[in-house]
Parts: C-alpha cells; sequence; structure tokens
C-alpha cells in the first residue's frame, strides 16, 4: 500500500539491491538489501552518514562501481521513455544497451570536480564526446550543442572556456562544467553525488539552484545524495534515509522532517540546532560510532547506537520496512512483535 | 546550513559485542603485508642464503679458488650420483662424482674431457680439505660438502682455462660481488640520505644546486663516465685498494635515485608538527634530519635501498667484466665471466657463461622481488 | 611554451659545462701528461721533432696551470672543433668518431622505438588485465629483464644463434659487406644483423618501462575521471585510450630522460661484446691504451648528444601536456 499517490510509474526502482565488496580481510557489504523508486521530475535526496553506502547505491545504478565490488543481488529496472524495462543489475558489462543509458538517460555528476574531469583533455572535447557517443551529429553541431550548455548553466564566454583545460577553471566552473556535460544529452534521471561539498557556500547555493532550475525544464528525475540537512530541506521532494546500506526510512519531505519514525532519522534530525539556539559543540549528535564494516551488528544495524534497543528483538532479526506514520521505516518499533512484547 | 557529524565523540557502551580487528604497530603491519607477498618472502630466504654463502665461503667450496689444475683446462661439468655398483653387482647408496679422462677426438683433432666409469670420487658432507680460516679467525679444514678424500678433484661446476673450479670460485665471488652491494649501499645511503635531507630540508638555492647535480648524474650516460673512471685505477694497485675505488665509483648510481625520494619525503615532512616542535626543544639541523625525519620514513629507505644493491651488483660485473672494473685474481662474478668474454670459448665451456651468469640473475632477481615487496609493504598507497 | 623552451634550454647549461668539467678530470686522471706519452709512444716510429713537440704543448697548455688547460681545450673544441689528437693512431680524434658515434646514436634510437613498440601494449595490458595470467607473465618478464645484465644477455644470444642457428654474429654486417657501398642487399644484410644489439639493448629498458607503463596506468585507471568517463557511456575501449593511457602517457613519456642514457650506456657495453664498430670498442680500448684525448672526446659527445635527446624528450612531453606548458 503505497503512501505516496504517484502519477506515473517510477523511472527507477531498486528492489532488495546487494552491493557487496570482496576485499582482502573480508566482504563489506557497502550496500546490502536497498528498495527505492525515483520518480521523473522529482528530488530524492539520499541521507545518511559517511560510508553508509550512498555512492555505491547510486553507482550501482549506472554500473560503474569498481573491483572488487560487485552487484550480489537485487534489481534496478529502468523505464525508458518508451515504456520498455531493462534490468541494469543484469546487464551485461560493458554492454551497448547498458552504454545508451549511461549518458544518455541516466547521468551523473560527481562529488570532485577537480578530479572528475580528465586533466589533460579540454572541457570541450569531453562534452562534444559525451555527445557524439549517443547522438548522430556532425562535429560542429556538437560544438554547438556544447557551447550552448555551458551557456546554459552559466558559464561566462562558453566558447572560449570550450577550449580550456579543467586545471584552468575553478571549483565552481568545473562543477557547471560537470552539469553541462551531464545534461548535454537531456537525461531523465540525473544522480547527484554529493555536488557541493567541495565548493564555498556561495557557489553550493548557485549549483544547487542550478540543478533544480533545470530539473523543471528538462522535467527530469533528480537523485541528490547528500549529507546536508540543510540542502535536503531546500531541494528535496521525496527523502531515504540510509544506515550501514540499507534505507532504514523513506518518505516524502514533510513527512519525514515533521514526524520521523525510526530512531536514527531522529537522531540525525536532532542534531540540527534550533533556529536561534546556540550550536553545542561537544554534544554528540549521535551517540556511539558507525560499526566497522567489516563488523555489521546482528538484527538491527542500528542497535548499537538506539536509545530504543530492545534485547531478544532488535538483536535477533532485521526489521522490515513497514509504512508508519507518513513514511515508511524499518524499525521494531513499529511492528507487531514489539508491540506485543 | 549542517552537515551530520561525521565522527563519533564519546564511545558508547553496549557495543562490546561487536569487535574491532585488532590494530598493529606500523613495522608488524608491515611485515604482515610483507609476508603476504609470496614471492618477496620466498626471496628473502633467497637473499638470506646468498649472503650466508658470502660470509661462510670457504666452508661451502670445494677447492682453493686459486688452485690450477693442468690436467683439467675446461673440465667439463660433473654430475653427482647416488649409487655405485660394487663387484659382486649389488648396488650400494654412495653419492659419488664420476672421473673424467682426456681422450683425442681424432677427427676434429681436439681432446676431450669422457667420463671415467672406473674411477669413482666419493663424496660427503662435512669432509676435511684444504685449511682456511672461517671468517677470517677460527682455522678449519672441514668443508660442507665434497670429495672424501682430501687429494681428489670435484667439478660440480666445470672448470676453466687453467683447471680451476668454477663452482668454488663462483662461491668466493659471491662475497666480493654481495659486499660490493652492500657497501655500495651503505655509501650512497649516507651521500643520499645527507644530500636528499639538505636539499629537501633547507629548499631554496641549496635544494636547487642539488637538484641540478643529481640531474646531471641522471642525464648523463654513466657507464661511459664510470669507464673513465674506472679505467683511470692503476693497475698496480693493491686488490683491496681497487676493491674500494670500485664500490665509490658504483655507489654513485644508487645514491640520486635515493636522494630524490628522501627530499620529497622532507619537502612533505618539513611542515609537519612533530618537526616543528624538535625544532622547537632546540635540536640542531643534523639531529632533526637523523633522529626524526629518517626514521618517519626508515620503511622506504629499507626498500629502495634493496632495490639499489642489484644496481651495483650489475655496475660491479659490467666494469669487471669489461676488464675496467676488479682486476683478477680478485675473484668477482664480473672477473668469473670475464672468462667468458668471446663466442668461441663460450661455446667450448659454456659453463663458464652459464654458472655464474645464473648466480647474478639469480642474486639480482631475489633483490628486487624483495626490494619489491618491501616497497608494497611499506607504502599505505598500494594498489 | 616559449619561455618554457628557454628556461629549459637554460638548465641546460650547467649540465653541460659540468659534463665538460668531468670529461676534462677524466682526461687528466691517467698519471703523466699526454705528450709524454705522445712522445714515448712516437719515439719508436722515427718520433717528433722537439719543435712540434713544443708547439703542441703550447696549444694544449700543457705544463700550465689546470684552468688554463682547460680553457684552451674547451675553445678548441668550441671553435675550432679540434678534439685533441688520438696518440695511439696519431690522428686527429676527429677523423675517428663520428662514424661510431653515428652508429651508437642510430642504435640507441632504434632501441628507444623498440622498447616503446613493447613496453607501451604489454604495459596497457598488464594493468588492465591485472593479475591475469599475461600480466604474471609480462611481469616475470619484467623482472627478468631488469636482472640480466645487458653484457651476459648478449652472451647467451649470441650463443644461441651460433649454436642453434648458425648464425654468424658480431658486427652490423656480414664481413663481405663492411666495406661495400649501400645497397640493397647490404641494407637487408644490415636488419639481419642490427636487430639483436637492439634486442639485446632494449630488453632491461622494456622491462623497466612495462613496469612503469603498467604502474602509471594503475594509478590513472580508478580515478573519478574514468568513471565520469564511463558515467558517459563510452565503450570500455575508447574511454581507456581517451583518459587514463593518454594521461599516464606523460609521465611515460618523460621516461626518455633517463632511458636515453642507460640505452646508450648499454649500447656501449654491449658494443663491446658484438664487436660493433660504434663508440663501445673504441672507447673501451682508448681507456685501456690510456688515449685519454680519444676517450674524453668519445665521452663528451655521448654525454652531451644524451643531454640533447633529453632536452628535446622534455620539450615533446611540454608540447603534449599542457599542464607542463602552462605552468
Ligand atoms: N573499493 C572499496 N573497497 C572496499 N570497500 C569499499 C570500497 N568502496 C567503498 N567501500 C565501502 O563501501 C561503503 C560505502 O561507501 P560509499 O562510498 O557508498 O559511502 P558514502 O555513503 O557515499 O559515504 P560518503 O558520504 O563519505 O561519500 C563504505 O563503508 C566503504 O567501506
Ligand atoms: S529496531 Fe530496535 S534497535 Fe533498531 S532502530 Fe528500531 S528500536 Fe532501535
Ligand atoms: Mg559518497
Amino acid at each position: 500500500m503505497p503512501l505516496i499517490q504517484m502519477p506515473t510509474d517510477p523511472l527507477v526502482e531498486i528492489r532488495d539491491l546487494q552491493t557487496h565488496f570482496f576485499t582482502d580481510d573480508g566482504v563489506v557489504k557497502a550496500v546490502d538489501g536497498v528498495d527505492l523508486d525515483v520518480h521523473a521530475n522529482r528530488t530524492l535526496c539520499i541521507l545518511g552518514e559517511s560510508g553508509c553506502g550512498k555512492s555505491i547505491m547510486a553507482r550501482s545504478i549506472l554500473r560503474i562501481v569498481d573491483a572488487p565490488g560487485r552487484i550480489v543481488n537485487g534489481s534496478i529496472t529502468y523505464r525508458n521513455a518508451g515504456g520498455e524495462t531493462i534490468d541494469l543489475a543484469k546487464a551485461r558489462h560493458g554492454s551497448r544497451a547498458l552504454r545508451a543509458i549511461r549518458g544518455q538517460d541516466i547521468a551523473m555528476i560527481f562529488q570532485e570536480p577537480m578530479s572528475s574531469l580528465g586533466p589533460i583533455q579540454k572541457i570541450g572535447k569531453q562534452i562534444t564526446e559525451t555527445i557524439l557517443s549517443h547522438r548522430p551529429m556532425s562535429k560542429a553541431e556538437a560544438k554547438e550543442t556544447a557551447i550552448e550548455m555551458l551557456d546554459r548553466v552559466g558559464i561566462p564566454k562558453p566558447a572560449e572556456r570550450f577550449e580550456a583545460y579543467a586545471f584552468e577553471l575553478s571549483g565552481g566552473m568545473r562543477q557547471r562544467a560537470m552539469i553541462a556535460m551531464a545534461l548535454s544529452c537531456q537525461p531523465r534521471l540525473l544522480i547527484a553525488d554529493e555536488p557541493t561539498t567541495a565548493l564555498d557556500v556561495t557557489t553550493q547555493a548557485q549549483i544547487l539552484d542550478l540543478i533544480a532550475e533545470l530539473k523543471d525544464e528538462f522535467q527530469m528525475g533528480v537523485m541528490l545524495i547528500t549529507h546536508d540537512l540543510g540542502v535536503v530541506a531546500e531541494v528535496a521532494e521525496d527523502v531515504a534515509v540510509m544506515y550501514m546500506g540499507k534505507v532504514v526510512e523513506t518518505g516524502d519531505v514533510y513527512s519525514i522532517f515533521e514526524n520521523p519514525q525510526h530512531p536514527y532519522t531522529k537522531a540525525l534530525l536532532a542534531s540540527v540546532p534550533r533556529m536561534g539556539a546556540k550550536r553545542q559543540r561537544r554534544l554528540p549528535a549521535i551517540r556511539g560510532m558507525v560499526p566497522h564494516p567489516l563488523a555489521r551488528p546482528s538484527g538491527c544495524t542500528f542497535r548499537t547506537r538506539c536509545d530504543h534497543f530492545m534485547p531478544g528483538i532488535c538483536d535477533v532479526a532485521e526489521p522490515p520496512m513497514i509504512a508508519t506514520g507518513d513514511s515508511r521505516a524499518a524499525c521494531f518499533l513499529h511492528t507487531e512483535v514489539a508491540q506485543d512484547g | 546550513m549542517t552537515d551530520i557529524p561525521v565522527e563519533k565523540i564519546s564511545p558508547t557502551e553496549g557495543d562490546d559485542d561487536v569487535q574491532m580487528p585488532a590494530l598493529l604497530g606500523p613495522w608488524a603491519l608491515m611485515w604482515r603485508k610483507f609476508r603476504r607477498h609470496r614471492v618477496a618472502y620466498a626471496s628473502l630466504w633467497v637473499v638470506v642464503l646468498i649472503y650466508l654463502l658470502a660470509l661462510f665461503g670457504e666452508f661451502f667450496t670445494t677447492t682453493e679458488i686459486g688452485e690450477t689444475n693442468v690436467r683439467a683446462p675446461f673440465a667439463p661439468p660433473m654430475g653427482i650420483s647416488l649409487f655405485v655398483e660394487n663387484e659382486d653387482g649389488s648396488t650400494d647408496f654412495q653419492l659419488h662424482a664420476k672421473g673424467l679422462k682426456l681422450e683425442l677426438d681424432r677427427e676434429a683433432m681436439r681432446r676431450t674431457f669422457v667420463e671415467d666409469p672406473d674411477k669413482i670420487i666419493p663424496l660427503g658432507f662435512f669432509v676435511e680439505g684444504y685449511a682456511y680460516e672461517l671468517l677470517g679467525f677460527i682455522p678449519m679444514e672441514t668443508h660442507f660438502f665434497g670429495p672424501k678424500n682430501k687429494r681428489d678433484r670435484v667439478y660440480f661446476w666445470g672448470a676453466d682455462r687453467l683447471g680451476r673450479d668454477i663452482y668454488s670460485r663462483i662461491i668466493m665471488g659471491t662475497r666480493i660481488s654481495m659486499s660490493i652491494g652492500l657497501v655500495g649501499v651503505v655509501v650512497s645511503l649516507f651521500i643520499g640520505i645527507s644530500l636528499g635531507g639538505i636539499s629537501g630540508y633547507y629548499g631554496g638555492w641549496i635544494d636547487n644546486v642539488i637538484q641540478r647535480i643529481i640531474e646531471f648524474i641522471r642525464s648523463i650516460p654513466t657507464i661511459p663516465l664510470w669507464m673513465g673512471l674506472a679505467a683511470a685505477i692503476p693497475l698496480g694497485w693493491p686488490p683491496i685498494r681497487t676493491y674500494f675505488v670500485v664500490t665509490l665509483i658504483v655507489s654513485m648510481i644508487g645514491w640520486t635515485g635515493l636522494a630524490r625520494e628522501v627530499r620529497g619525503k622532507f619537502l612533505s615532512l618539513r611542515n609537519e608538527d612533530f618537526i616543528t616542535a624538535a625544532r622547537l626543544d632546540g635540536l640542531t639541523d643534523w639531529e632533526i634530519i637523523w633522529k626524526h625525519m629518517v626514521p618517519s620514513f626508515s620503511s622506504h629507505i629499507i626498500a629502495s635501498l634493496t632495490l639499489a644493491v642489484p644496481l651495483m651488483i650489475l655496475a660491479e660485473t659490467s666494469l669487471s667484466f669489461l676488464g675496467i672494473g676488479l682486476q683478477p685474481p680478485t675473484v668477482s662474478w664480473g672477473t668469473l665471466l670475464k672468462e667468458a668474454q668471446n663466442i668461441r670459448t663460450i661455446i667450448q665451456a659454456p659453463w663458464l657463461l652459464i654458472a655464474p651468469g645464473t648466480m647474478i640473475v639469480v642474486a639480482v632477481l631475489a633483490l628486487n622481488f624483495l626490494g619489491d615487496g618491501l616497497r608494497d609493504a611499506a607504502d599505505p598507497n598500494a594498489h | 611554451m616559449l619561455g618554457y623552451v628557454y628556461r629549459r634550454i637554460l638548465y641546460m647549461i650547467p649540465t653541460v659545462f659540468l659534463v665538460s668539467i668531468v670529461t676534462f678530470i677524466i682526461i687528466q686522471l691517467p698519471p703523466g701528461d699526454y705528450l709524454d706519452t705522445l712522445a714515448a709512444e712516437l719515439s719508436d716510429s722515427g718520433g717528433l721533432d722537439s719543435g712540434t713537440l713544443e708547439a703542441l704543448r703550447d696549444q694544449y697548455g700543457l705544463g700550465q696551470p689546470m684552468y688554463v688547460q682547460y680553457w684552451k681545450w674547451i675553445t678548441g673544441i668550441l671553435f675550432h672543433g679540434d678534439f685533441g689528437l688520438s696518440f695511439e693512431k696519431n690522428l686527429p680524434v676527429n677523423d675517428l668518431i663520428w662514424d661510431r658515434l653515428g652508429w651508437t646514436f642510430a642504435i640507441s634510437l632504434l632501441t628507444l622505438l623498440f622498447i616503446w613498440a613493447v613496453a607501451l601494449p604489454i604495459g596497457i595490458y598488464s594493468a588492465v588485465r591485472k593479475y591475469s595470467v599475461g600480466d604474471y607473465a609480462a611481469t616475470f618478464f619484467g623482472f627478468i629483464g631488469l636482472a640480466v645484465p645487458n653484457f651476459l644477455l648478449a652472451l647467451v644470444m649470441m650463443y644461441v644463434a651460433f649454436k642453434y642457428f648458425g648464425q654468424s654474429v658480431g658486427g652490423l654486417v656480414s664481413p663481405e659487406y663492411i666495406d661495400a657501398p649501400w645497397t640493397w642487399d647490404k641494407i637487408v644484410d644490415l636488419l639481419k644483423h642490427i636487430w639483436m644489439p637492439i634486442v639485446v639493448v632494449g630488453t632491461s629498458g622494456a622491462a623497466a618501462l612495462i613496469r612503469i607503463m603498467r604502474a602509471n596506468l594503475l594509478d590513472e585507471l580508478y580515478r573519478p575521471y574514468v568513471v565520469t568517463a564511463r558515467a558517459k557511456g563510452m565503450s570500455e575501449f575508447q574511454l581507456l585510450m581517451r583518459y587514463p593511457v593518454r594521461v599516464a602517457l606523460n609521465p611515460f613519456i618523460s621516461t626518455i630522460g633517463w632511458i636515453l642514457p642507460t640505452l646508450v650506456s648499454g649500447e656501449i657495453i654491449v658494443a663491446v661484446v658484438m664487436n660493433l664498430p660504434t663508440t663501445g670498442p673504441m672507447l673501451l680500448r682508448a681507456l685501456l691504451v690510456q688515449d685519454m684525448y680519444l676517450a674524453g672526446s668519445l665521452i663528451l659527445i655521448v654525454s652531451l648528444l644524451t643531454v640533447l635527446g633529453t632536452l628535446i624528450s622534455d620539450l615533446l612531453l611540454a608540447w603534449i601536456d599542457p599542464r607542463i606548458r602552462y605552468q
């Protein structure tokens, strides 16, 4: 029983996704059973502490997880403009179908604008390359489109910048160039992995505004990964909260902010200082630390830090995702078991 | 805008059932990583073995290295057989080598060696042989392996043109060649760390000058230069002096790489807190370099040193081979190979080339593997 | 770019100066002065009259302070192209060396090309298919190549060629062509001979470069910009060549700087073993008989040409790498 009525089928449906890293020291379950829907023309924010698997989850969608990481289970169903579906999780590595989707249907921008652009290739070349791999255009047309895109994302003197190298641009300009590159084929879904973390505050706001603007213009779905609750409050329509490779709570931004259900979400929100209140620097926001990825707690992964930990319940089984309040959360506080016990 | 706190501040109670992987010290960690590198680990033992061979050389030889034998010029390598046939037809276990006799090959008009089945040379462990001083001061006559009869001669790896035993000569050559590598490395370690350290520590024009010198040495072909320097060593010099000069010449290659590496480390360490603290404590620059900075990257230095040793061994070998490094009667792998300088000799007695050649390749390979493994283990960002 | 070129050429000057000093020292190292040896040598065969001897003594500044001698020597070279006399051959050094230097550099450059042709594809393969059988084979070859000294490899190859293929070895052409004019047959014969020194000299360099290329590429292969390129939908081969390989190529090219000197060094040793008509045997002989002006000139010119080669490679590098160019 979906709580939030969506007008259309989701663009991307992720079901029970598990992406694991097979390292020398053991298996790191970076993503461990994620269910998520991404809709067109909506902004979904993925929220969670560092290392909880946000980036790996996003990269799994495009199948760009580097070895020793591997999708071991689950499906990622992408629905293209014609309504046909393809399971990206099962697509063959480097297959034509997969490549056709990358950059054209689903595009991604990354956290580090410094290192995410080729260091010794001209910016313009990197953009036209994308266009030429997907569109039947001549080089001149591609160049024109690229310069238009550079202009659209607010890069001054786009024709000149077309010939520039990444090291000649400031961080903000590089991130704009990245966005221009990602949007050059007008993708239906834009995945932005902490696009503003490396930038100063003013530039952060400009880039976020730009993304929001372009989302409306192109009617695309946006998946925005962030640490930053302020960003979420500003741009999100839907929110998914991740903890140790799992989504622990999802819902629309109002439900999550007004009426969080999962103890972890509550703790996260509590860590935001109230307007006007003086920030207490030494008070830990969420007590304890994230367990080592190789030493996952049994049962509920959050139990080592949870104030509502129920011995004999929370450490025995994994809490299922349950509709509760206005959102869905994975916590035994909201299941029959807990209420009975 | 507020960030979700990334780090914990207070430890949690109640997470004691979730254990963390044990933390190891840097050296233990390096050792553990190194152990995992199997080839490197095996190479470590090969290197240890070779140096033991160098240290206790005489003990492992069968014949004195200067001893010539007019009856065995270019004698081929002898195999070691396990069983002898008694007169009554039964067989006994007895390690032995078959003697050789000279036969005239009438067609080629050449004398060749053939195995003499009647001449059995019994072999054994810890046999009595020529007298020597172990480590230079323990008088001994026992040898690890060789003919049981003191007067018999065996040539496991053949003999050279004067009938000298290649096997024994190679073992003794190990001492010279491997020690040149070591001594050379010590010299270049000193030069490299001092100059690299000064360069990285002070920066500025000193750095510039030293960098130019390093660039200079690296940008010119070194072989002709060494050849020029080595050729100036008077032939009449005593071997020990030649040895040291050759070592010095050879160590001129190793230090530049080391100095660069050290400089890089110093540049990045210069502004670290613990260096500033040491400076505030009133330590001299020299003390800071050697007591604080060098130990902090000694694992890297050890790896680089290990990789420099084979370079020097190769350099010595090349120079001696050309006849402008060590001179006979000094025995090194290089001077041994000099015996195999022309193709006609090699065709007549391939073992002159193969035996010392194999030794060099094995030693250099082992040192390279070892150095590589150490480097990987020392480098936290290694792949 | 121009600024960079000037700077780089300026940097070369102290190097060249140092080379000349070191060479001069080498020339001066053997005891006795050059003319004593020359006089002793020539007195057997009739000898020089004392007038000529004095003239020479004056020309080379012998008996005067070192810096005067150096000055006379270096200006003789710079302004008159006069490298002195080879007392062993009693000929101007100039008449003896250029052919041989030409061959040394021809072989070194060909070897460089050979190394590149071998190391680039193998290095790329090794990095992309890390820990595959091919990678292990390449790594193994790399270690062997670095562990076998040039001259040893030369001996082994000569032995194998002679023993199993019955091929005459040594020299760059068969004896019957040595003084023959250049014909097609002679070129074919040259090619039949020259590959062996090239392979011998190039092996260790190729081994080193394979490892360098592999390491460089491994450094680049997992960089964010590669992920970006992949996320754009480029094919693996395309993105490999256009991004990580392209970036890893630059440090690879800059290795010319140090590979060239080692090639020249290697060529000199190998030439001695294989008896090639290049610098090696002449230099060795000159050093052994202490024909120091000949030896010194060879060392000087070989070093200078190498420095020049390095300069050219650096300029090339700046030309293809914008980051250096714009510094
Ligand atoms: N190459 C790898 N090898 C082993 N483990 C990895 C690798 N890459 C990521 N991981 C593991 O995957 C987990 C999730 O990583 P991910 O990058 O998705 O975190 P994140 O939520 O994006 O964090 P951040 O906010 O810091 O970007 C981490 O715990 C990390 O240990
Ligand atoms: S399941 Fe238990 S431990 Fe986990 S969040 Fe809910 S109450 Fe806390
Ligand atoms: Mg991330």
